[in-house]
């Protein structure tokens, strides 16, 4: 970053030189990385939002307790985890090891929380008998099972990574292994695994409250 | 916004109190999304409106979190045009026939 000007970057952003967008290369290949991983979400959550809005009678089982609850606490749980992960970045930029450190730890506690919760959301779901081919509450819209355990599935598969991730950023940092860029950039992902949550809730569950 | 053609490597921006506030909002439209859900809205509505707020957080989200408004300009027009364009795209392609199937008189 403040190496970007020795590298002989010129001063304005369209005049190129070295490092053109002053920023690292892991950085800006992480960048990369979410955007491709942004359109695979969005071709999932507009084929959902197509099947969501052409299926009238869409199954809209989701009470407010369990699901609903449980979602809105995951939600809060993982916009706190995305809360101590900028405290960790920051951290991280003063040299802060210790705080770096605990702030990650939080993050990674709070990312195995939002995966534990889904996981018993899930469990009762599956005993009330949906699958990803089958729902028992309109057995005639058989997506219903396809888009929620497929979207959900996909985005704890990412919040999982992120745990692995971040724990292996934590122990490389305490080490010294890996510099503040290299958790500024674990942040990215973090936070992007956040962003998607915030498209998932609203659509998946918010779409599907029953209306009682 | 302006901070792009501030020098770099000066971390003046995201202050504690900055993303707790941020952190603040996020929650507050969140709830306001729970809120709307037991609204009797009809769904098109709904999932625009829905859609719209989770733009906004993700905005915020992009913005501070991730840090993207104290980056340079030439990166932020390098990430969301691209980004937005495609998803564009893939709307053109979808909802025409989405809202042809709602009205379709015998659904």
């Amino acid at each position: 970053m403040s190496g970007a000007e020795s590298e002989g970057v010129l001063e304005t952003p369209w005049s190129g030189g070295a490092s053109p967008y002053s920023v690292s290369s892991i950085k800006l290949g992480m960048w990369l990385f979410i955007m491709s991983d942004t359109l695979t979400f969005s071709a999932l959550l507009i084929s959902y939002a197509y099947v969501r809005l052409s299926t009238p009678d869409w199954p809209r089982p989701f009470e407010i307790w369990p699901a609903i609850a449980k979602s809105s606490l995951m939600t809060f749980v993982l916009l706190s985890s995305s809360l101590t992960m900028v405290l960790g970045v920051a951290a991280a930029h003063r040299g802060d090891v210790k705080k770096t450190v605990r702030y990650l730890i939080a993050t990674i506690l709070c990312g195995i929380a939002f995966v534990a919760i889904h996981a018993t959301e899930w469990v009762t779901l599956i005993h009330e008998g949906a699958t990803p081919w089958t729902n028992p509450w309109n057995p005639s819209v058989p997506l219903f099972g396809g888009a929620f355990f497929g979207l959900t599935g996909l985005h704890m598969l990412h919040v999982t990574i992120g745990v692995f991730y971040l724990a292996a950023i934590c122990w490389g940092f305490n080490k010294g292994k890996w510099t503040a860029d290299h958790v500024e950039v674990s942040g990215l992902y973090w936070h992007f695994v956040d962003l998607v949550w915030m498209f998932i809730f609203p659509m998946l569950y918010l779409l599907s409250v029953n209306p009682k | 916004m302006h901070a792009n053609s501030e020098p770099d490597g000066n971390h003046s921006e995201g202050s504690t109190k900055l993303f707790l506030k941020v952190w603040g909002w996020l929650l507050l439209l969140t709830a306001l999304e729970i809120f709307l859900a037991y609204e009797r809205v009809e769904v098109h509505l709904m999932i625009t409106i829905l859609v719209g707020l989770s733009l906004i957080k993700s905005a915020l989200i992009m913005a501070y979190f991730m840090h993207l408004k104290f980056e340079r300009l030439g990166l932020i027009l390098t990430i969301i045009p691209a980004t937005v364009f495609c998803i564009c795209m893939m709307l053109i392609m979808f909802f025409p026939d989405s809202l042809r199937l709602t009205h379709l008189p015998q659904y």
